[in-house]
């Protein structure tokens, strides 16, 4: 085996080209999603083998219609294309076109080209290009282009071993370049090349035209860069234009004889058709719904199995543990504090990868760019933006992908915004708080023959966090000041088959990253938790259980009993128990005594914790069993009313304050990521929280 | 002068791109393919009226009103 490094390739194309089909053929399962250096875009990368021997390293770049980017998304490929020394500069780019919208798709193609990296072109979609009646001579091409040009089905995985032929090759690499960047501003293009030392034209052009936002360069390049750009006159957007349109001459001369278009019989019938039925005034939004209401069915009904069954397999391997491994503190942590810990997280699973398959299998079909075409206008009253539906969906299932899909959303001021609302939509995780507090304050009654009281209780703690995402989205409207514009140059892809391995890889991809991702996070959380609910000042924890005896001593109690005592004194005098009680007269007023203050404390790292701490709290061993946790929340009384602890107030008000409240650790660090400082998730902290407050506080007195 | 645009275009009517009345949407606009010269179709609209969805370049696009409004056509 050759020690040197393995060769870098990446794959570049227009949204909608069938980039990411090539990719799952290329890589398969040896995929990676990590993100790129400084900035939270999803990194995909995999390694392919070539051949026995060979392999290369692939990475996914984000859609793009053009070099010039438009979204945060974008920006990414000039980054690592443009700038040599980037770590994940790739030594061969591989654009893919989609063959049945020649014109548009090569544009991109003659801007890397120019770039003066080796570049092969892949023809995708020659199967529609095939029944369209269009007609490509890829060896005339090739020789044009002077790159390789590999015709391919990449749904189907046709060319595929071609293209991994051709990159096993030396390439015959002839360069010329197709747009005369030099010939449009001579001086300043050989300044910059002397001062930065590039050779190409081109990347010297693109440092004048784009070094406002290169992120390789330091803020005294960018202003060495400004000055140049007006010492010489350098027009950026006049050049661009001329650009662009030099570009599509020279793609009209190259095509000349090798590619014959007729665009007369192109088999876009079926997206007609069905355009008339997913856009119509009333079908179109009713579709919608429905196909919402699948979703959250199959969410809730779906996951339920396998979620038990994972709840289970936990519960049992950290019973099975205590009982094997010698007691002692390591043996405590892993059972009451790691294993619920990842138990926790991995229980999500099944929620996050139906949902993710819809979501997959809505891209893919192209269905979802109807949906930001249809909800547009709407969205706009409120400063959001077509696109902010996406997120907002993704949002019900967790609310750290959801802020990633934002970054498509052009504009600043409405992507803040989608990010800012996203995390009122009700996540999976403030599910089985749901579950557990309308169980016990919603009697289990239908109202009609068909409509359950409780599933109507749900139902409406998820429309008041829709509703108080898109009136707090209003209210930033009128807010924030931007004079940024807002765009909608959006392409509507035809109609197609979902591809149902890309459906699984996105699946498994997308749940692998949760775990790992958020993961981490509730994972420490959950140790530093178990930390401090069992330990406490002094000795009180290790006088615990003197302290019961001497009080119970009188009692006859059966040693569970004795040991639930103990557990619950252990508890209200450990660091977490005192949080408890310092906090209480803070949030006396919504109803909650200091057993729901350590809940609300453990939770604001994250809400699923709630449900363990509860199990904990009310000294339950086990706190996997719901139904044990629920009578024992049920028989919990008011010392001050003598009424049930969990009344109809004070189960509103906390059902309230969690549809509202910011508790997800998780989520600040990705906004902070993706706004790059403290200022927006401490804001959306402070907000949320406020929210939280009052309206739990507004709760328990109308019910109380 | 009278220009027409895009919007003055009924559901199923084409016209010839022009030019554009808009700088900075143009640079976009010419990125996606629309080219002076070009045919561009008006397709339908979305429910609510806006935004539109037009073909050009053999695909579709969908825009808003004021974006559409932009692009002049003979």
């Amino acid at each position: 085996m050759s020690k040197r490094t393995i060769p870098k390739i990446a794959l570049v194309g227009n949204p909608n080209s069938g980039k990411s089909s090539l990719f799952n053929h290329l890589t398969g399962l040896n995929q990676k999603i990590g993100n790129f250096p400084g900035v939270t875009v999803d990194k995909k990368t995999g390694i392919c083998n070539l051949d026995a021997t060979h392999k290369a390293e692939i990475i996914d770049l984000p859609g793009t219609y053009s070099i010039y980017p438009n979204s945060t998304d974008e920006k990414i490929v000039f980054d690592i294309l443009g700038n040599k020394n980037n770590p994940l500069h790739p030594d061969i780019v591989v654009v893919i076109v989609d063959a049945s919208n020649f014109k548009r798709n090569l544009l991109l193609f003659t801007q890397l080209y120019d770039l003066h990296i080796p570049t092969v072109l892949v023809l995708n979609m020659m199967d529609i290009v095939e029944k369209t009646g269009l007609s490509i001579d890829e060896k005339k091409l090739s020789k044009e282009l002077g790159v390789p040009v590999i015709p391919m089905k990449a749904r189907k995985g046709k060319g595929v071993d071609v293209l991994k032929n051709t990159l096993l090759n030396d390439m015959d690499y002839h360069f010329s370049p197709i747009f005369d960047a030099r010939s449009h501003a001579p001086e300043a293009i050989d300044s910059v090349k002397e001062m930065f030392s590039i050779e190409e034209d081109y990347v010297a052009y693109q440092m004048l035209q784009q070094h406002r936002i290169n992120q390789s360069l330091t803020q005294n390049e960018k202003n060495l860069l400004t000055d140049l750009v007006e010492k010489h006159n350098f027009s950026r957007d006049d050049l661009r234009r001329k650009e662009t349109l030099d570009r599509y001459a020279a793609i009209n001369h190259f095509i000349d004889g090798s590619v014959k278009e007729n665009f007369t019989t192109l088999p876009k019938h079926w997206t007609q058709r069905l355009d008339r039925i997913f856009t119509h005034k009333i079908f179109g939004y009713a579709i919608f719904f429905l196909i919402l209401f699948l979703i959250f069915q199959s969410i809730f009904a779906w996951a339920e199995v396998p979620m038990d069954l994972i709840d289970l397999t936990f519960s049992e391997l950290a019973t099975w543990l205590s009982n094997t491994l010698p007691p002692g503190v390591l043996t405590r942590l892993l059972t009451e504090g790691i294993v619920p810990g990842i138990g926790g997280i991995v229980i999500f699973i099944p929620q996050i990868a139906i949902l993710f398959a819809f979501i997959a299998i809505l891209e893919e079909t192209g269905y979802m760019s109807r949906v930001v075409f249809l909800m547009d206008k709407i969205m706009r009253k409120f400063g959001l933006n077509g696109k902010s539906v996406v997120p907002l969906i993704s949002g019900v299932a967790c609310a750290i992908p959801a802020i990633m899909a934002t970054r498509t959303i052009e504009n600043w001021k409405e992507r803040l915004i989608t990010i800012f609302v996203t995390p009122l939509m009700s996540c999976s995780a403030r599910l089985p708080i749901y579950t557990i507090l309308i169980a016990l304050i919603v009697p289990d009654r239908s109202l009609f023959w068909f409509i359950n009281l409780q599933g109507v209780a749900l139902m409406g703690l998820y429309l008041l966090g829709f509703l108080a995402a898109i009136i707090s989205a209003w209210v930033m409207k009128l807010i924030l000041r931007s004079k940024e514009r807002s765009f909608l140059v959006m392409e509507l892809p035809t109609y197609k088959m979902p591809r149902w391995k890309n459906v699984g890889i996105t699946m498994f991809e997308k749940s692998k990253t949760f775990v790992f991702e958020a993961g981490k996070i509730i994972f420490a959380i959950s140790i530093v938790l178990w930390v401090l609910a069992s330990y406490g000042p002094g000795d009180r924890i290790d006088k615990a259980e003197e302290v019961v005896m001497a009080e119970t001593q009188n009692q006859q109690l059966t040693e569970r009993q004795l040991h639930n005592k103990i557990e619950s004194y252990k508890l209200e005098n450990s660091y977490a128990g005192i949080f408890g009680k310092t906090i209480e007269p803070v949030i006396k007023p919504l109803g909650y005594d200091w057993k729901i203050g350590i809940a609300l404390i453990t939770s604001f790292a994250a809400r699923e914790v709630f449900v363990g701490t509860m199990a904990t709290i009310y000294s339950i061993g086990e706190t996997d069993d719901e139904l044990t946790i629920k009578n024992r929340m049920k028989r919990e009384i008011n010392p001050d009313t003598g009424g049930p602890r969990y009344s109809l107030a004070t189960g509103s008000s906390l059902l309230i304050f969690y549809a509202f409240a910011m508790q997800c650790m998780s989520t600040l660090a990705i906004v902070y990521r993706e706004t790059k400082g403290w200022k927006w998730p401490l804001i959306q902290l402070l907000y949320m929280t406020a929210l939280a407050y009052v309206s739990a506080f507004i709760a328990y007195n109308i019910f109380s | 002068m009278n220009t027409r645009s895009v919007v003055d275009l009924t559901p199923g009517e084409s016209g010839i791109i022009n030019g554009f009345m808009d700088d900075t949407l143009s640079l976009k606009l010419l990125e996606m393919g629309c080219l002076p010269g070009q045919p561009i179709k008006y397709n339908f609209a979305a429910p609510l009226g806006d935004p539109i969805c037009v073909s050009v370049s053999g695909y579709n696009l969908s825009l808003r009103l004021d974006e559409a409004i932009t692009i002049s056509i003979q």
